[in-house]
């Protein structure tokens, strides 16, 4: 029995990916040319990355990392990263259980809207806030200025700069991760339907106790990978955080900001080393999106497992 | 009775409501600001800035080559996703998973790696140099760059909707005496066409912004090898906030056409496809 | 627990869902609301669980939804102690069979939560009772169609709730599990005899399982009934279709006379042929062809004045006495039809092909199941 679900599977698999009798020139010429393409655009400057940073060998390459400014660029991303990541996580949350589980008017606007950042080019995105908070700015005057009767005062009393500082390239991270797990919950949950929270509905459950032991369980992978793809973004974000940094070394750099730096300085091998810590980053997030996608699509598969059973039995 | 019920799963105004005003703070205000500060520059300021020699030479640069990159990730974008729905060879998972990395590492690092592997004594580079061909610090450079950036989209758009294509629809064709050039060019293509478009939009949208992998290979020189973004930023160093906000109002505007362009494939596709 | 609601109206956009509809449910009944998709029989069903809401109306009596006489318009769908069975289940995926089925006890507030042991328990206890005793470590995946309905089922009488709803409850099963599981579910029904009321679009099912069958139409309510009464003293033209088989004839012209223009029905074991007897007042009719597979043998006939097609299910060893040959000319004898003029309700018998009694307009309906001639 369960042999015979198991071929139904395989068969039912393979006769996707059949290539239908393409001669075998045509396969293999297909196959070189996209090959050479990833080759000479994605192998070779990845490989670039590392044999750079090791050119001096590996002395100089944990070197790069003990100088404290590499350190305080390492500080500051994560406490950027930590700020924005949490942030745009309970927004998704928010917009993707009213977008999927309500019917209004306007969603598809909105829908549109979360992704605006996208569209925006990250200098763009620097660029907004320091129009807002720079000293040319909207609020600009009231930082340091100190003359509007309590938001001035405050911000004297406390002593804040937004813009050329930490502030500013937390608002900058925030705005340019601000859709990715909006993004990935939305279909997600809309595919899901609402019929499982009705179902606890009826059975009694409160909101909080269906968000919790129904909705946060069934899409906790997708949202895994959200929180992967906006952190991966958020510490690796160049442009719109080079627009808001003072550029400050041990004080407003990031990793990025710190291996431009660097890379500026001629000092290529101890950029490269820095990169390549970002480097296994995105590398660590490739794998995690794979491992989420190959979990779904086992889900997928027990699921048609089943239903092959059903015909089966 | 005539009062609105409440609907049956809790939650809405509370989840909106945040919604709304995040997406208010965060995305709509500071947007906003560049068009309100855009608007209060003068027509002769306003065209002063993004009328420039330099500022025009920049446009060409960028949506130029932005445009070459995004058309030469079509065909190659195409074969990609075909090869990897249909044949069976060794290390295509990973060649798979590796479509995404332009998604995944940081610009600045992307930037430096290319410029590394394409410059004079690169290890590519050093094998063009001799054909008389120079990538680093010229447009090419830049096209390297942004067809890096914009090749994760095509692949991505046109690789589920071949995924999904039934086989049933070539043997057909096949039974009725189609060659397969035929059935590639009259059932397949026809096909991909929206995803292909839409793929080819956003690949086009993302270079246009693009900055951080840029700058360190394309040499920068004014008028030649300047793209827009990094006009901007120069602009700003030298506090010219009016001429920043300017362009920036330009590059939104195109990028939002884009989008909207985007958006209106999409329906369209899904209208064709429900 | 009996179940009224009054008057409810409920609009999507421009569509008109339910059309002041009324409806009362007598406690410990199994009742079917049955009719075709569209019908409005799901949306009524949400709305008693409170799943959706009726159309607001400016009259207070209208839009109200009664419990035992209790008004529980404004009971959110969770204090209503209505159990739902959902048409694809609903079962929480990434939770075991077991904790499926507690889960409606483990989210009652602290206080009146049972312990962990009696909630054990009472898993156990429902386990049984849908006979899936060995799976309740299982995950909704691992299960066939027919299991996943059943802990549905479970989870949803965990509660103990006062009314049961089901949604096409077995529309995603395949025939032969469904006939098992309608049998199934009536011996479930006479073991708890809880209210439960069940939507489905199939006429079979709805007669079969039901104490008493709502048939829906166009949003409306066309009929309330046993089954008995709804097969054979249908209402209107629709029930009358929708219920089973039945020919369609012209009546008022030619051997078919009546007062006015009307449309007979007549379903096909009601149809009898004879042959011989050539009486000059009998409806006569062609042999088109004789199906005699199957457990009753069908034949389709002709009628001789109007041309019009029909059919005629005839016991086999009956249908093997008459020796019909295709293309022969028989008499065709009505026990039992009904007759619609104009939408208006009307009954004769006809007999030897003949009306026998005039139609009369407004007259009770006469009972005609089991005449024989």
């Amino acid at each position: 029995m369960a042999g015979t679900v198991s071929t139904l599977a395989h068969v039912a698999k393979h006769r996707q990916r059949r290539s239908l009798g393409d001669p075998r020139w045509v396969r293999w010429s297909l196959i070189g040319l996209a090959l050479l393409f990833v080759g000479l655009f994605l192998v070779v400057p990845l490989a670039a990355v590392f044999t750079e940073a090791l050119r001096k060998g590996v002395g100089a390459y944990f070197a790069a990392f003990k100088d404290p400014d590499a350190q305080a660029a390492i500080r500051l991303t994560f406490l950027a990263a930590g700020i924005a990541v949490p942030l745009n996580l309970v927004f998704g949350l928010a917009a993707s259980w009213a977008i999927a589980k309500f019917e209004f008017r306007g969603k598809a606007l909105l829908i549109a809207l979360i992704e605006l950042p996208f569209a925006v080019s990250p200098v763009v995105s620097g660029l907004v806030y320091v129009l807002l908070f720079g000293a040319q700015g909207w609020f600009g005057p009231y930082l340091g200025a100190g003359d509007h009767p309590w938001l001035g005062s405050w911000i004297n009393a406390h002593d804040i700069q937004i813009i050329f500082a930490v502030p500013g390239i937390v608002l900058a991270t925030v705005f340019v991760t601000f859709p990715f797990v909006a993004r990935e919950l939305i279909p997600l949950m809309q595919a899901q339907g609402r019929d499982e929270e009705l179902a606890a509905v009826t059975l009694g459950a409160s909101g909080w106790q269906i968000f919790r032991r129904i909705t946060l369980p069934n899409v906790k992978w997708g949202l895994f990978y959200g929180v992967v793809l906006c952190n991966a973004r958020a510490m690796g974000e160049f442009g719109a955080v080079s627009v808001v940094s003072g550029h400050i070394r041990g004080q407003t750099n990031t990793i990025p900001l710190h291996v431009e730096i660097l890379y500026n300085e001629y000092n290529i091998q101890a950029a490269f080393a820095i990169a390549s810590l970002l480097t296994l980053l995105a590398l660590v997030t490739l794998v995690l999106k794979n491992l989420v996608e190959w979990r779904h699509r086992r889900v997928i598969e027990a699921a048609a497992a089943a239903d092959l059973r059903q015909f089966a039995s | 009775m005539t009062s609105r019920r409440r609907p049956v799963l809790p939650g809405f105004g509370l989840s909106l409501g945040f919604t709304m005003a995040y997406l208010g703070l965060v995305v709509l205000i500071p947007l906003a600001a560049v068009f309100i500060k855009a608007s209060g520059l003068t027509w002769h300021d306003f065209l002063a800035a993004v009328g420039s020699p330099r500022v025009l030479a920049s446009y060409r640069v960028t949506f130029g080559v932005s445009f070459l990159a995004a058309l030469f990730n079509v065909p190659f974008g195409v074969i990609l996703a075909w090869v990897l729905v249909r044949y069976e060879f060794p290390g295509r998972r990973l060649v798979d998973a590796l479509v995404d990395l332009p998604f995944a590492l940081p610009t600045a690092v992307a930037g430096i790696a290319l410029t590394a592997v394409y410059a004079k004594n690169g290890w590519i580079g050093r094998w063009l140099e001799p054909l008389g061909i120079q990538v680093a610090y010229t447009w090419l450079g830049i096209w390297v760059a942004l067809t890096f950036i914009g090749l994760p989209f095509v692949v991505r758009t046109v690789q589920p909707i071949l995924e999904e294509l039934e086989p049933e629809l070539e043997e057909a064709a096949s039974t009725l005496g189609a060659t397969r050039g035929q059935t590639f060019r009259r059932v397949i293509l026809p096909a991909l066409r929206p995803a292909i478009i839409t793929g080819f939009a956003l690949a086009f949208a993302r270079a246009v912004g693009e900055y951080g992998s840029v700058v360190f290979i394309a040499g920068n020189r004014p008028l030649h090898t300047e793209i827009t973004p990094l006009l901007i930023i120069t602009k700003l160093e030298q506090y010219d906030y009016r001429g920043a906000t300017a362009l920036a109002s330009v590059l939104l505007f195109g990028s939002f056409g884009l989008l909207f362009l985007i958006q209106l494939l999409q329906r369209r596709a899904r209208r064709a496809a429900g | 627990m009996s179940i009224e609601v009054r008057n409810l109206s409920k609009h999507f956009g421009a569509y008109t869902a339910l059309g002041n509809v009324s409806l009362k449910v007598d406690t410990g009944r199994l009742t079917a609301l049955l009719g075709p998709s569209g019908s409005g029989k799901t949306t009524l069903l949400r709305i008693i669980a409170g799943l959706e809401y009726p159309d607001p109306s400016a009259d207070p009596e209208a839009g109200r939804v009664l419990f035992h006489g209790e008004d529980v318009s404004h009971v959110a769908a969770g204090k209503r102690g209505v159990g739902f069975v959902f048409q694809h289940y609903a079962l929480f995926k990434h939770m075991t069979v077991s904790d499926n089925i507690a889960f409606g006890l483990t989210v009652l507030p602290r206080a009146t939560r049972p312990s962990r042991e009696q909630i054990a328990a009472r898993v156990r206890e429902l386990l049984g009772l849908v006979q899936l005793d060995q799976l309740g470590g299982r995950l909704p995946d691992q299960l066939s169609g027919g299991q996943r309905q059943r802990v549905a089922l479970a989870r949803a009488l965990a509660v103990n709730p006062k009314v049961l709803l089901l949604d096409e409850p077995f529309g995603a099963l395949d025939a032969q599990v469904r006939k098992e599981m309608r049998s199934w579910l009536r011996r479930l029904h006479e073991q708890i005899h809880v209210t439960t009321v069940f939507v489905t679009h199939d006429q079979e099912e709805a007669l079969e399982l039901a104490d008493e069958v709502v048939v829906m139409n166009n949003a409306r309510i066309e009929q309330v009934g046993d089954p008995q009464e709804v097969y054979d003293r249908p209402v209107s033209p629709f029930v009358i279709e929708f219920l089973g088989n039945v020919n369609r004839l012209a009546a008022g012209t030619g051997k078919l006379r009546t007062p006015g223009e009307d449309v007979l029905y007549v379903r096909p074991h009601d149809v009898d042929i004879q042959r011989g007897t050539s009486d000059p007042h009998a409806l006569r009719a062609r042999v088109l062809h004789v199906f005699s597979a199957g457990s009753y043998g069908r034949v389709l006939l002709q009628r001789a004045d109007s041309g019009e097609q029909f059919e005629a299910e005839i016991a086999r060893d009956r249908l093997g006495d008459l020796e019909l040959k295709q293309g022969e000319e028989v008499n065709v004898v009505f026990r039992h039809v009904r007759l619609f003029p104009r939408g208006e309700f009307t009954e004769a018998d006809v007999r030897d092909g003949r009306l026998s009694e005039a139609p009369r307009p407004g007259a009770p309906p006469v009972h005609g199941a089991g005449e024989h001639i």
